[in-house]
């Protein structure tokens, strides 16, 4: 039994992602605000299929935020997600999530390939145990980010950076279509850049598609085919050669977050 | 010295049983409590139960089980909504709002047990606080060779019963819903992606948690309850760091705290040559911070002479000299 919540007729199978099928990631008007402060507001997007996008913004400007609406972790105000043509409660097989490490405790009492097994839960469904077939998929993903020889290590003791591409790991053990990634390069050492770089790679490479919230200017243009230029809404979107400009990048990042899209349009015709 | 047969299996045995079965019980479900950071939710849950009992007591006129299971339940519901309306309406962390909400309504519940025994009602606080291990009795054995005769296990108590069930029910829930359990405990934002409800595991485990408190309180009372929801739990911690032999080991370390605890509380003043007994279920609130302490000191990773032990094999093995090494 396949675990389905909120949706419990939608049992066709998901569509598979097709080049001419509807976008990946399709946002409409999304708004989502926390004590009656808009966070984002009027977010439209929809993402290329194939390829390596960043979400790029200053602190505060809602990039992690704009990642848990899409997947439903925090109530929107207003708009709508659709995940390659319909609701994402009906997809959730084709999405995969690496949170922040932060937003986990490492001291829980569970192996690396516990974790890594877990990205297998949403195959397995209610009620049945993790089998042999399935923990060697995890194995198998904890090898493509070189830490299977950590596979019987408690989390906790493994480095930020283990800890990271354990995360990174449980992603790819969910074989999903569409990725979110909140963060995976922060606080990194140059193991783990390399590991997370060379499986974005892999995954643009095999046609995935990944959302990817990035917080090093540097290295948008090196590691990304395109960006989302987002400071509470979205200022630019489109091929990183065209939208990492000095220009676009200091209307981010510029002045103070802008609260509404009326007095943030005047403030960039002032400017 | 030792007293008889019979006396053992009419008085101690059904305490026993009692006490077992709630320790293992509250202990199975407190790790949840303990990996989630909510130990607290223990603390207001079993109080904040009383004002329901005690109100079921009432409406029913007897100390039936379902009355006041089904008063203490919609207690607890009552109290989440609450800590949720406090945190929420005031601004406050959990922790506060939890504070606030069980001890307005534990007063509620003791200001209420006033009131009844002011009108000739049998129920006192003193026994919310101990339970009443003590006069749990099961009059149908007669001697060893009696337990053969199913009809003297179906005389056990209806305290004893009723943990049993429980106890039975935290084991096929925590069985069933393992996977689930562990991923909505861990992250539960990658559990809510996957399709698994996560809100739901987390008022599940606060519910399981109000169930075993009511069951285990008239036994054992509140005090026992709150210590056996995070002691057990928190020392299997120290000494695994694999979830499932956590849960089993948290289990056995409660089993056998109620055990230590009624011993030394049944037998320990006698063996000293006093002639009274000590209340068993504080003894046994008191074995299960020694089995915490212990497991603090010595536990093989995380325990206090083992880090240090640790350290001393790091020190090996990175060539680093310690300083008194280097004297000639």
């Amino acid at each position: 039994m396949q675990y389905l919540w909120r949706t419990p007729g939608s049992r066709t199978a998901p569509e598979e992602a097709s080049p001419i099928g509807p976008p990946p990631l399709e946002i409409r008007g999304l708004t989502v605000a926390y004590h009656r402060r808009p966070v984002l507001w009027n977010v439209d997007y929809a993402a290329p299929p194939g390829g390596l996008i960043a979400v790029v913004g200053p602190n505060g400007a809602g990039k992690s935020t704009l990642i848990k609406a899409c997947l439903g972790l925090v109530p929107s105000v207003s708009g709508t997600v659709e995940v390659f043509g319909r609701p994402i409660a009906r997809q959730r097989r084709l999405i995969g999530y690496v949170p922040q490490r932060e937003s986990v405790d490492w001291d829980f009492p569970v192996s690396a390939l516990d974790v890594v097994a877990m990205g297998r839960y949403g195959k397995i469904g209610w009620f049945r145990p993790v089998t042999r077939a399935h923990k060697e998929a995890a194995l198998h993903a904890l090898e493509r980010v070189g830490m299977a020889d950590f596979a019987k290590r408690q989390i906790g003791q493994l480095s930020g950076g283990q800890q990271q591409r354990v995360f990174l790991a449980r992603a790819l053990a969910q074989e999903a279509q569409l990725y979110f990634m909140d963060e995976p390069f922060a606080g990194v050492d140059a193991a783990t850049e390399r590991a997370v770089l060379q499986v974005l790679r892999d995954l643009d490479a095999a046609g995935r598609t990944v959302i990817c919230v990035h917080h090093d200017l540097q290295t948008v243009s090196d590691y990304f085919d395109h960006a989302l230029l987002l400071n509470t809404r979205v200022v630019a979107q489109g091929p990183v050669a065209r939208v990492m400009t000095p220009d676009l990048l200091s209307r981010t990042y510029g002045g103070r977050p802008m609260p509404a899209p009326a007095a943030a349009a005047e403030e960039a015709e002032a400017s | 010295m030792m007293p008889d047969v019979q006396e053992f299996l009419q008085i101690d045995a059904p305490a026993l049983l009692a006490a077992v079965l709630a320790c293992a019980a509250c202990a199975l479900v407190g790790n949840f409590l303990v990996l989630r950071r909510q130990g607290m939710m223990g603390d207001a849950v079993s109080h904040a139960i009383l004002p329901g009992i005690v109100g079921g007591f009432l409406v029913a006129g007897t100390r039936e089980t379902l009355p006041m299971m089904l008063g203490a339940l919609a207690a607890a519901a009552l109290a989440g909504l609450l800590i949720e309306a406090v945190r929420r309406l005031g601004r406050l962390e959990s922790g506060a709002a939890m504070g606030v909400v069980f001890t307005v309504m534990f007063a509620a519940g003791v200001v209420m047990i006033e009131q009844a025994s002011a009108g000739g009602v049998d129920l006192d606080a003193d026994c919310v606080l101990y339970g009443q291990l003590e006069t749990i009795l099961w009059l149908a054995p007669k001697g060893w060779a009696s337990l053969a005769d199913p009809a003297v296990w179906a005389a056990l108590p209806r305290e004893v019963l009723t943990l049993a069930a429980v106890f039975a029910l935290c084991v096929a829930l925590v069985g069933l819903f393992y996977k689930e359990l562990k991923i909505t405990t861990f992250d539960p934002a990658l559990a809510s992606t996957l399709g698994i409800p996560a809100g739901l595991f987390h008022y599940g485990v606060v519910l399981l948690v109000a169930a075993t408190a009511i069951a285990a309180f008239e036994a054992v009372g509140s005090i026992l309850v709150i210590a056996m929801l995070i002691a057990p739990p928190a020392a299997a911690r120290l000494l695994t760091d694999r979830l499932a032999a956590q849960i089993l080991l948290s289990v056995a370390l409660g089993v056998l705290a109620a055990l230590a605890g009624y011993g030394a509380a049944a037998f320990g003043p006698m063996l000293l040559g006093a002639s009274h007994s000590l209340n068993a279920a504080g003894m046994i609130a008191v074995a299960s911070g020694l089995i915490l302490a212990l497991a603090v000191l010595f536990g093989p990773r995380h325990g206090l002479l083992g880090r240090r032990r640790a350290v001393g094999r790091l020190r090996d093995t990175s060539g680093f000299i310690a300083p008194e090494a280097q004297k000639p």
